[in-house]
């Protein structure tokens, strides 16, 4: 069969490297099991690196478990087949992660971290080929201009812990708005506009470009989907790309489920039997200064909404807090807005959805925040200190430790929900709101055994 | 554009003012008398409004914040409505061509209510016929020439000294006589002739009602002036050029069309960030000894957005009470998208982590140079800043924090000792006993001199770093006050800050909006009869009769030096064979 939509020329064969661009998608036959199989084999090494960047695992721990989770899964019996299941791959997932924003967004990073980790495994000159075909704006820095500034590439260098060796003297400049990851890293020296890029980091050059084709190409893709490739594939195709997606993302908590509906009056001791650390922290800061940054209002005021609180008594709430500090009319005026924002009745009046461990793992709390994850953002006294009032014995705490040690935030977060309720979580925590749900089903449990 | 002014001629009368109109003694003003007979009239203090309900559509609400504010009555106190035809200014007909349409109807109705509501007084009536007189002109002013020069017949209606600078006519004088209208339209304009880099561009007004109005827009700075002079908002702030008129939004097929194209760099430092390290005031207030936080944060950031990112547009400006903001106007900062914006802001940003953290700077070593040249700058101002005026580990709590920074075990358990015997001794003396304790064995054998030096290097870098508010440089469609407002809370104006003599400004010599009406009332005072008639003295702009001169007069550098810039920029891009003649 064809898959429908895909025109022009068949990729690959003559490159040097064996790492595809995906400029456009290929005229090839696939079986309709092939389709959905290959699809699911890359998505487990998309998911592998997703979780592996929630787990706020190291660069170069993610690195070697996403070049490993390729080789596992995106083998292929036939060798001269590999690159075409890579390509396939890549296209089936394109549709069906093409079709919402958050969809895009998900895809977009996870692809082009693996395009990155596998680019840094390829020959420099493939590398090299490979910034010939993207158009490049670099410009290679003479040797002189090198000599005057090796002081500067050095230090630099070393502070990245990639020291220069006699060889490395090829560097090139671009206009630093090419290279944000690299800027935002202080990885580069930066002078009069100019990043001055080692070789070996041209990989972050390319990949930038790569994700902005990619990114261009989803928006083409979902015109595409909705216009046309949904209705006419609507027995065949469709059911296949709907399903893929939604197998993989697991519950967003966007609407409150099982334990609908907590009163205010409720809260606190909801709030001490129940939330995660992170929320609990947020809670007492709340409590304790009535006051809370912009930050820790999203990330507590969406958890709450995603354990049911209504949109008049979060609005309630937050009142009988803030109005203590900034008083009544300020709060009506400044910081009501953004809690019916939160609940989609301001703005562009979308329903937003609680966050994840991911985001809350991955966000950047900055001096007077009290958001972000206790377990990776809180010093290691603040996190014993933290743990002891939420009655963890000794014991446990060292085992959370250990976790947060090497970086294991969320089964860091998992144990201790074991040991604050005495029983297992199988799952492990990766949201928040599921941290309270599974937390409402021991407390409901003990509350009124199941009579069986 | 303020609506009620455009192409239906709306006008506002002062109840108390339209008394004096109707009753009959002596002949009315000039202007008043030419609007009796010209014009339909709007009362409008004690905010009531005449509607000619034949001819005009129901006034629709400008935007959902009002309707929320105001579910009832929202005419009435927000004066914040848009007629629906009259939402692309360059078609509808000038206000002048209106003059002509006579409606003395509503004049007569708005006249019956306000005689019953307040019986004329006689004393009142000459002074009351006088502010009309000089509110109408002011309203009046069809024929504006981007100039804030008044007209000459305008006696002036400066609130005496003992006004409160939030008060809504003291606001309305500054709009009038002070705000650098011109300056500002060419600094977001960057070129004479308006263009959509300043029509496109998003204002957000706040009013004094607190109601937030966003998406304005302007086809030209006299409008722009009109609507400050109309709603004496107490604040603006301004957003990004988009990619059509902000104003159009809704009629657009597309929301998608409806997109941010292009903004300054900007950022803000808030003294509220350095609560924690600040010890001679909080909150809102401040002082020279901590304003120089605000001196090490300028002199760091400017060096490295000149040196490392190459711009070269910089505007410093004070923010009205504690912190300050800037805005980096090279094109090619207005066009970074969120990404890249976001990568300068973590690129200078260095402090990490929240209050629970420990220790907020953990810099790679050896020194990124831009960290060593910053770390260069700020050593100077932590002895005399920092140790002398802030004295910041005096008590023993806060030198306890000192402590957790520090690496080594047994030199903590000796500085500890040390300082436990000789209670609140200075943070001078602290900082130095540290060395001293560590050369003479009061650290522990593996103590590294190494490593304990780079300690003492991240805390005077958490002590004196920059503390970005780094939210607000991340995205394209940041508000951002505008210069030249005017701090409803303090009265001072939001004057720019000249980098290169960063050390001689001080936030409690800013002038106050009051101040400063009281210095063009001084001016016209002392000036007398001979040199009022004198026309060009008239004619000048009323900040250079006031201590505001100075800082408009560098915003009017600034400005230059960037559509000079730009202007060259544009004549590259259009190909060498112009230069050649």
């Amino acid at each position: 069969m064809e898959i429908y939509g895909y025109q022009r020329k068949p990729l690959h064969s003559d490159a040097v490297s064996t790492l595809p661009l995906y400029r456009s998608a290929p005229l090839l036959e696939v079986r309709l099991e092939d389709f959905e199989r290959f699809a699911i084999d890359r998505l487990r090494v998309l998911k592998g690196i997703s979780d592996g960047l929630s787990r706020g695992k190291k660069p170069e721990e993610i690195e070697n478990l996403a070049i490993d989770l390729w080789k596992a899964n995106m083998r292929h019996p036939d060798a001269s087949e590999v690159v075409n299941k890579d390509i396939i791959a890549h296209f089936v997932l394109r549709l069906v992660y093409c079709r919402t924003e958050d969809l895009r967004k998900w895809f977009l990073s996870m692809e082009t971290a693996l395009f990155r980790y596998r680019l840094r495994h390829e020959s420099a000159e493939a590398q090299r080929a490979l910034m010939a075909e993207f158009d490049l704006p670099y410009k290679a820095v003479s040797t002189s201009e090198f000599e005057s500034m090796k002081d500067k590439l050095g230090q630099v260098a070393r502070s990245i812990g990639q020291p220069l060796t006699p060889a490395d003297t090829k560097f090139y400049t671009v206009p630093f708005e090419e290279v944000p990851e690299l800027v935002a890293g202080r990885r580069v020296f930066l002078h009069k506009g100019h990043a001055y890029v080692a070789m070996n980091q041209v990989v972050s050059l390319v990949a930038t470009q790569f994700r902005s084709h990619l990114s261009k190409a989803l928006i083409l893709t979902n015109r595409k989907w909705t216009s046309s490739i949904r209705e006419q594939e609507k027995d065949r195709l469709t059911p296949i790309v709907e399903a893929l997606c939604t197998s993989y993302l697991g519950p967003d908590y966007s609407e409150p489920r099982e334990f609908a509906e907590i009163s205010i009056r409720d809260i606190d001791q909801i709030a001490m039997s129940s939330f995660p650390l992170c929320m609990r922290h947020l809670f007492e800061k709340l409590r304790e200064d009535h006051h809370l940054k912009h930050g820790g209002r999203m990330q507590l005021g969406l958890f709450l909404k995603g354990v049911g609180l209504k949109l008049d008594d979060a609005l309630a709430f937050w009142k009988a807090e803030f109005s203590q500090k900034v008083g009544a009319e300020r709060f009506d005026k400044e910081y009501a807005y953004s809690i019916r924002h939160n609940y989609g009745r301001e703005g562009k009046r979308t329903d937003y959805t609680p966050f994840s461990c991911q985001k809350i793992i991955s966000s950047a709390p900055g001096v007077g925040d009290h958001h972000g994850c206790p377990y990776r953002h809180f010093s290691e006294e603040n996190l014993r200190a933290a743990l002891g009032k939420m009655r963890v014995n000794s014991r446990a705490i060292e085992d959370v430790m250990d976790k947060v040690r090497n970086r294991h935030y969320q089964l860091a977060c998992t144990l201790t929900f074991e040991a604050v309720h005495g029983t297992s979580c199988d799952a492990g925590i990766n949201h928040p709101n599921q941290y309270f749900s599974e937390s409402q089903k021991v407390v409901q449990l003990k509350v009124d055994p199941v009579v069986v | 554009m303020p609506i009620p002014y455009r192409n239906e001629v709306w006008l506002l009368v002062f109840l108390g003012q339209a008394l004096g109109l109707g009753d009959g003694r002596g002949p009315p003003p000039r202007s008043t008398y030419r609007l009796a007979a010209s014009r339909r009239v709007l009362s409008f203090d004690g905010r009531v409004f005449m509607n000619d309900e034949k001819k005009r559509p129901t006034p629709t609400f400008h935007d959902s914040a009002c309707a929320i504010s105001h579910t009832t009555n929202c005419p009435l106190k927000c004066r914040k409505f848009i007629m629906p035809h009259a939402v692309s200014p360059d078609s509808s007909p000038t206000v002048g061509e209106d003059v002509t349409m006579t409606d003395d109807s509503a004049v007569d109705t708005m006249m019956d209510t306000s005689q019953g509501d307040e019986p004329p007084s006689a004393q009142g009536d000459h002074q009351k016929n006088e502010d009309l007189e000089a509110m109408f002109d002011d309203e009046d002013d069809d024929e504006f020439t981007a100039s804030s020069a008044p007209d000459s017949s305008v006696p002036a209606i400066i609130p005496p000294q003992s006004a409160k600078f939030s008060d809504p006519e003291v606001m309305r004088a500054f709009y009038q006589r002070l705000f650098p209208y011109k300056q500002l339209f060419h600094w977001l304009n960057h070129s004479a002739v308006p263009n959509h880099d300043f029509q496109h561009r998003e204002f957000a007004f706040t009013l004094a009602n607190d109601v937030y109005l966003r998406y304005q827009s302007f086809p030209s700075a006299e409008l722009f002036r009109k609507q400050c002079v109309a709603q004496t908002p107490s604040r603006f702030e301004i957003g990004p050029v988009y990619s059509t008129n902000p104003r159009d939004r809704k009629t657009l097929r597309r929301a998608a069309a409806f997109k941010p194209l292009s903004k300054e760099l900007v950022f803000d430092i808030d003294m509220t960030d350095y609560d924690e390290i600040r010890t001679c005031c909080s909150g809102g207030k401040i002082c020279l000894r901590c304003w120089s936080f605000m001196k090490m944060a300028i002199k760091v950031l400017d060096v490295a957005l000149r040196e490392d990112f190459g711009f070269q547009h910089i505007l410093w400006v004070y923010s009205g009470r504690r912190g300050v903001h800037a805005w980096v106007c090279d094109k090619s900062a207005r066009q970074l998208d969120d990404n890249q914006r976001k990568s300068i802001a973590t690129y200078l940003e260095l402090l990490k982590g929240g209050d629970n953290s420990g220790k907020k700077v953990n810099a790679r070593r050896p020194l990124h140079p831009h960290i060593e040249r910053s770390l260069a700058i700020l050593r100077e101002h932590f002895q005399a800043d920092i140790l002398q005026e802030q004295d910041p580990w005096l008590e023993d709590e806060k030198a306890a924090h000192l402590l957790s920074l520090l690496p080594d075990e047994t030199l903590i358990k000796s500085l500890q000792k040390k300082w436990g015997s000789s209670s609140h001794r200075s943070s001078k003396n602290k900082w130095a006993d540290i060395d001293d304790l560590a050369s003479s064995g009061g650290g522990s054998a593996k103590l590294d001199p190494r490593k304990l030096r780079e300690a003492k290097q991240d805390i005077v870098l958490e002590y004196t770093y920059p503390r970005l508010d780094a939210a607000v440089s991340k995205h394209l469609n940041h508000l951002l006050k505008s210069p030249f407002c005017v701090h409803p809370g303090t009265g001072r104006v939001c004057v720019p800050i000249d980098p290169s003599t960063v050390d001689d400004f001080d936030p409690l010599d800013v002038p106050t909006v009051t101040e400063l009406l009281g210095q063009v009332d001084q001016y016209f005072k002392d000036a007398g009869e001979e040199e009022a008639a004198d026309a060009a003295a008239r004619r000048a702009p009323d900040w250079e009769k006031t201590r505001l001169k100075p800082y408009v007069e560098y915003f009017r550098g600034f400005v230059n030096n960037l559509v000079k810039d730009e202007q060259n920029g544009k004549r590259k891009a259009e190909g060498g064979e112009a230069m050649e003649f």
